[in-house]
């Protein structure tokens, strides 16, 4: 088998239409993957061009059901009893047959694990590039160009990408960064197709798929998060994070740090190499806003930071920057959420 | 058996310093280290070197002339040979043209069970040379193996993910991408160093004329990815600061929570 070329593309205008490849596990659509439908739905109207959705499983008809509201024009509907569960080989091989036959200008991935396993091997095995892990995406209407923003060193700096010469221009993209799109009413045509794929294909094999024990904390869902950085001393310090969000109703953050300390499971990091959350409300406290950090939460509708040092970065990014020791200012804000529950003034769940 | 690792030499992170008016990196004085998660990729073709019998381990590295110091580490942890794949036409790939590189240096090689690289680099996140290079090589692929085990001629692993992990199985020749979590990796070996650096080492040097590797596919102009532009991260002050009393300064907290009407 020889290898695929790129720069082979003689007329890229022959290449029309955004497409997002949907995740799916147990009957449940992954948020980036709606995510992703409502940013392609943008790329797709400034393109001017249709926006498909690509989906692979096996009688999966509710899966079909929920994307049909998103304002997709056309769902690919590869049904197969082998795509019942992820493989890279199946799963790659579907994807190119898409990519081929429809020749999208653009095809989107959630920057998952799955996502950052095959997304690579299609763009290697169709010939064009891919950025990993982007955070943001816009269409150059002038050039046709998706031009794709990622964090590169660690957050440190931004870097904008191009794939100019070749089609479909991939990215992955981070899970959490992007909003969720509102339901439309119109519907979304299916087009149901039933691949050629046999067992002998699949040399990878999975033997069985094992969940954790422990429930992932899902930060990504959290309207309220409330955060612990260095600054809270040592692990007691957690238990403090624990009832101010118990208190709010939310859920715990942490900074690599925290983490690294081993005070909380990694599943609580927010950041670069944790996950990207955009809470309603994200409370920092004793986190001095590294830029690793940063990348994960600056999206946050309302940022309210407690920290000793009043030149904390956290305190030039914080709606609400407080000068304060956590250790004392966080007691007297529990007394005060409880005061203000008793009087009705709120309610927090 | 015979493995061969792929390392990647990045600059430590933790001490990148940007010069925030052009948007670009200052390099200068930054130490260079081999990428963490390769570090790991090492680790696990040292262990089945030690728990197999004639297992032989290559590392390989793309890099400049200074990624030699990688390679060399490497060989002083138990590497029994290096290929420093070395020429000015590689510079500036994208993930693309470097696994194009590789793939031709591992085709060049031609006798191989195991090819292990990191999942990702530190300075790039990108995670793509591994699944690339197991396309061009059309190798079934491991991501993201937080355990490995070697039985009966076929690679068994446990392929995390976020909510779990898959146990999977694949015949060889197979490409592996590891994670941190896969083992701890071993220091380099204070007997080793000296052979490392000697001229008993097995270590070579191939440039672009060594291997068949097709030049409009890599380099900066061809690959098919193009940096258009790069920046800082600017953030402005938009908010309020109080300080006072942890009395007055958890009322205006309160104050602002209940003025978002979370519920």
């Amino acid at each position: 088998m020889s290898n695929a070329k790129v720069n082979q593309i003689a007329d890229l205008a022959e290449y029309a239409g955004m497409s997002v490849f949907v995740q799916h596990q147990n009957g449940k659509v992954h948020p980036v993957s709606i995510e992703l439908i409502g940013e392609a739905r943008q790329l797709a109207q400034k393109a001017n061009s249709p926006l498909y959705a690509v989906i692979l499983g096996n009688k999966i008809d509710e899966i079909i059901d929920a994307i049909s509201h998103y304002g997709v024009d056309r769902i690919f509907y590869y049904e197969h009893e082998l795509l019942q569960h992820y493989s890279t080989e199946a799963y790659t091989k579907i994807m190119c047959e898409f990519i081929r036959s429809q020749k999208p200008e653009a095809v989107l991935f959630g920057a998952t694990s799955f996502g950052r396993d095959f997304a690579p091997r299609v763009a290697a095995r169709i010939g064009t590039g891919l950025t990993a892990d982007c955070t943001a995406l816009e269409f150059d209407e002038k050039e046709r160009k998706i031009m794709q923003t990622r964090p590169a060193f660690g957050g440190n700096l931004m870097a904008t990408i191009i794939c100019p010469d070749n089609r479909p221009q991939m990215a992955t993209v981070r899970p959490g960064v992007m909003r969720k799109p509102e339901c439309v009413e119109t519907q979304s045509s299916v087009v149901k197709i039933t691949p050629e794929l046999s067992e002998e294909e699949i040399m990878a094999k999975t033997i069985r798929i094992v969940a954790d024990r422990i429930r992932t904390v899902s930060l990504t869902d959290a309207d309220i998060i409330v955060s612990g950085g260095r600054g809270i001393g040592d692990e007691s310090g957690i238990a403090l994070i624990q009832k101010l969000a118990d208190a709010l109703g939310g859920a715990v953050g942490a900074s690599r740090a925290v983490v690294e300390s081993g005070w909380i499971a990694p599943s609580h990091q927010v950041g670069q190499t944790g996950q990207t959350v955009r809470p309603k409300l994200y409370l920092a406290c004793g986190i001095s806003g590294a830029v690793q950090h940063v990348v994960g939460m600056s999206e946050s509708d309302c940022i309210i930071a407690i920290n000793k040092n009043p030149n904390a970065p956290i305190m030039k990014l914080a709606h609400l920057a407080i000068a304060g020791d956590l250790h004392k200012v966080i007691p007297e804000l529990l007394g005060q959420i409880e005061a203000a529950k008793a009087d009705g003034i709120c309610q927090f769940e | 058996m015979k493995i061969v690792v792929c390392i990647k030499q990045v600059p430590n992170t933790d001490k990148v310093r940007i010069d925030e008016k052009k948007g670009t990196l200052i390099r200068e004085g930054v130490p260079s280290i081999i990428n963490p998660d390769d570090m790991n990729a090492l680790e696990a073709a040292l262990m089945i070197k030690d728990s197999n019998e004639n297992v032989h381990v290559t590392v390989v590295t793309m890099g400049i002339p200074q990624a030699e110091d990688a390679l060399r580490e490497a060989m002083a942890m138990g590497v029994d040979a290096a290929i420093h794949v070395t020429d000015r036409a590689f510079a500036g790939s994208d993930t693309w043209g470097t696994a194009t590189v590789l793939a031709a240096v591992l085709r060049k090689i031609g006798d191989y069970d195991i090819v292990i690289c990191g999942r990702q680099a530190i300075d790039g996140d990108t995670a793509q040379v591994g699944p690339e290079l197991a396309e061009f090589l059309d190798l079934p692929q491991i991501t993201y193996v937080k355990e490995l085990s070697i039985e009966g001629g076929k690679v068994k692993a446990k392929r995390a993910f976020e909510g779990g992990y898959f146990d999977i199985e694949a015949p060889m020749p197979v490409l592996l991408t590891v994670i941190k979590e896969i083992n701890k990796p071993r220091f380099m070996d204070i007997r080793l160093i000296y052979k490392a650096y000697s001229a008993e080492a097995d270590f070579r040097v191939w440039t672009a004329n060594d291997i068949e590797v097709d030049l409009t596919q890599i380099g900066v102009e061809k690959s098919p990815t193009h940096v258009f532009k790069s920046f800082v991260p600017v953030r402005e002050f938009k908010g309020e600061s109080v300080s006072g009393t942890p009395k007055d300064v958890a009322a205006a907290a309160l104050e602002k929570i209940i003025s978002l009407n979370l519920r």
